[in-house]
């Protein structure tokens, strides 16, 4: 008997158009609140903020959030949390920032040193989840309070008493990788741009935006990459799969307990550069660094589509929930609103996103 | 269409501590040959699977895989044998694509590192052309198996394990969530894959299902195997009354006065 001739078309399924494809997108959800943030603050707020250095003004919060959020989205979905990445901010700040005063370390040993912390602690966050099956939620909300006490705690040693850290602008003025961590690239770019009067120049000729902070050229990359790991590769249909469901996966060979580890420690190395990103920027740290960062980042992921049950969800989603955050942050100022809606807005967002990402769900499931 | 031996059980005994959970299992499955093991719940179904797929390791008794004695360590060299099960729980993921599923963990790359790539394109055709031979009209691999039935997922779950080269298929009740057309789907589908040459044990409760395909039965009551039936050999309702206990000979020792 030949089943393969028998091809019932079934009349009850339509045939998937363009929009209902463009519905199974993770990252809709994140695009359609951006147009309409954009849209709100192209109307009630001033036209500076939309100019080049306005951009680049909300542009800066988001980068920094969002290399936080690039590694809280591929852990979620890998199927896990982690609350302790803003607290590690504050630590790996300390780790960076007492190796240079400290310990006098020159810049290119500090980098891999803080990185090296950071992933250790982050192994250590996945290896206590996956041996003991506590979930995830519960092992980091711990972390959350070691790292941040440890910050204070290092900070006070590292000082004599302060929890402020000073003169980390001095220990690195004069090396030569500074400038992948500080200050600003592609310049000549920009000048180039406001020669041929493609961009707004002061009176001098010397262009108002003189390059874009590396700050944002690391987001830009970072959320390049993981999207393309997500999206293309082998790794990333294991990450997908860790998170959908652990057992099924590991039925199928995919090893589970090294997927989820190694994403353990890259949402910690991603706590570490913004960590060194905003050390390097400010030339000190103190112990309330990336205060509350978690819980941002893990929202700039939902909003970017992640489901919490994990599994399903984009880097690029991620990315542009955290250009969403800094726009509303810095954009605020830039209308006559009260910045404390900052908080509602958040709690608004966060609530409209998971009810969207439910639909979503259900619509990429079939389930009715 | 027979005739070779792919694997056989022998006096398999499993203990969990003082918990016999089998208590002397005889199988065997030939090329080519649909074994349906019967049982009722608790009667060892779930023990017996997990000890042929290398969760367990029997405590007692031989296993032999084609020819040769064998011992499984862990799923992953049952596996390596040719042994693929299909468990009920499917070892699907509901939220990604059916491309993504079938390949899950056994991805094909292109491409040198760093740069190696998932092969979606070699991938998502070979999936397409897999599901077109069972008869799953899939009009685009890239769809989340949650939209498929049951069935279909059921059939997506044997062809993986067909096309990742399984000569024993082991499918856990593979019918017993389903609805009547799902469930003809997917006995047809086995059909198939017997015709294909490969052994498949089909456990089951249900004798209507089991008819409908099964070349040879084998009942499983209490941890032991009551007896195995070519086709014809044995009525269905023989084979219920097995599966139930064998109440019919209680009753029968009942009648004769004795005391059993």
């Amino acid at each position: 008997m030949a089943v393969v001739a028998e091809k019932p078309a079934d009349e009850r399924v339509k045939q998937s158009s363009f929009v209902t494809r463009l519905m199974r997108r993770p990252e809709l959800g994140a695009l359609s609140g951006l147009v309409l943030i954009v849209l709100f603050f192209l109307v009630f707020a001033s036209g500076t903020m939309f100019t080049l250095s306005g951009v680049i003004t909300f542009m800066r919060p988001a980068a920094q959030l969002g290399i936080l959020a690039i590694g809280a989205a591929l852990l979620m979905i890998g199927g896990e949390f982690d609350l302790s990445v803003g607290s590690m901010v504050a630590f790996a700040g300390l780790v960076f920032g007492a190796s240079l005063t400290v310990l006098d370390l020159p810049l290119v040993a500090a980098i891999p040193l803080t990185f090296a912390f950071a992933a250790a602690f982050g192994a250590l966050n996945g290896f206590i989840v996956l041996k003991t099956g506590l979930p995830s939620f519960i092992v980091t909300l711990a972390f959350l309070f070691i790292f941040r006490g440890l910050t204070l705690v290092g900070l006070k040693w590292a000082t004599g008493g302060a929890t402020q850290l000073r003169g980390v602008r001095e220990a690195v003025a004069d090396s030569p990788i500074a400038g992948l961590f500080s200050g600003e690239a592609l310049q000549g770019l920009f000048r180039w741009l406001a020669s041929l009067g493609l961009i707004d120049t002061f009176k001098s000729g010397t262009p108002k935006v003189t390059g874009i902070p590396v700050d944002i050229l690391w987001f830009v990359v970072l959320a390049l990459v993981a999207t393309w790991i997500l999206t293309k590769t082998q790794t990333g249909n294991w990450i997908f799969a860790s998170g959908g469901d652990a057992n099924a996966a590991r039925n199928s060979g995919v090893p589970v307990q090294r997927v989820k580890t190694t994403l353990f420690v890259v949402t910690a190395c991603c706590a570490a550069l913004v960590a060194i990103l905003t050390v390097m920027d400010t030339g000190s740290t103190d112990a309330r660094r990336g205060f509350q960062k978690e819980f941002e980042a893990i929202i700039a992921a939902v909003i970017g589509g992640c489901l919490l049950t994990g599994g399903y969800g984009s880097v690029i989603g991620a990315a542009i929930g955290a250009v969403i955050f800094g726009m509303v942050l810095i954009g605020l100022g830039y209308t006559t609103i009260d910045q404390d809606w900052y908080l509602v807005f958040l709690g608004g967002m966060l609530l409209m996103a998971v009810l969207f990402n439910n639909i979503i769900r259900k619509r990429v499931t079939g389930e009715r | 269409m027979s005739g070779e031996h792919l694997v056989e059980m022998q006096g398999i005994e499993k203990h969990f501590g003082s918990v016999v959970a089998l208590n002397g299992v005889d199988l065997l499955v030939e090329k080519g040959q649909v074994l349906c093991l019967l049982g009722d719940n608790g009667a060892g179904k779930s023990t017996l699977i997990k000890t042929l797929s290398g969760v367990h390791q029997p405590t007692k008794g031989r296993l032999v895989v084609e020819g040769e004695p064998a011992a499984f360590a862990s799923p992953r060299d049952a596996l390596d044998a040719g042994i693929a099960t299909v468990y009920q729980d499917l070892a699907m993921i509901p939220l990604m694509s059916i491309t993504r599923n079938f390949f899950m963990g056994r991805e094909p790359t292109r491409g040198v590192w760093p740069f190696r790539q998932f092969d979606f394109k070699e991938a998502d055709r070979v999936a397409r052309d897999e599901m077109a031979r069972i008869g799953i009209d899939v009009r685009d691999p890239n769809q989340a198996v949650g939209t498929l039935s049951g069935g279909e997922r059921q059939c997506v779950a044997i062809a993986r394990a067909v096309y990742f080269g399984a000569k024993v298929l082991i499918l856990d009740e593979p019918t017993s969530a389903l609805g009547v057309r799902q469930t003809s789907m997917v006995l047809k589908y086995i059909d198939m894959v017997r015709k294909k040459g490969l052994g498949v044990i089909f456990i089951t409760h249900n004798v209507r299902h089991a008819f409908a395909v099964g070349d040879k039965f084998t009942v499983l009551n209490r941890g032991r195997t009551l007896g195995s039936f070519m086709r014809g050999e044995a009525s269905m309702d023989e084979l219920q009354n097995l599966m139930a206990g064998g109440r019919e000979l209680e009753d029968l020792n009942a009648d004769l006065g004795g005391t059993v």
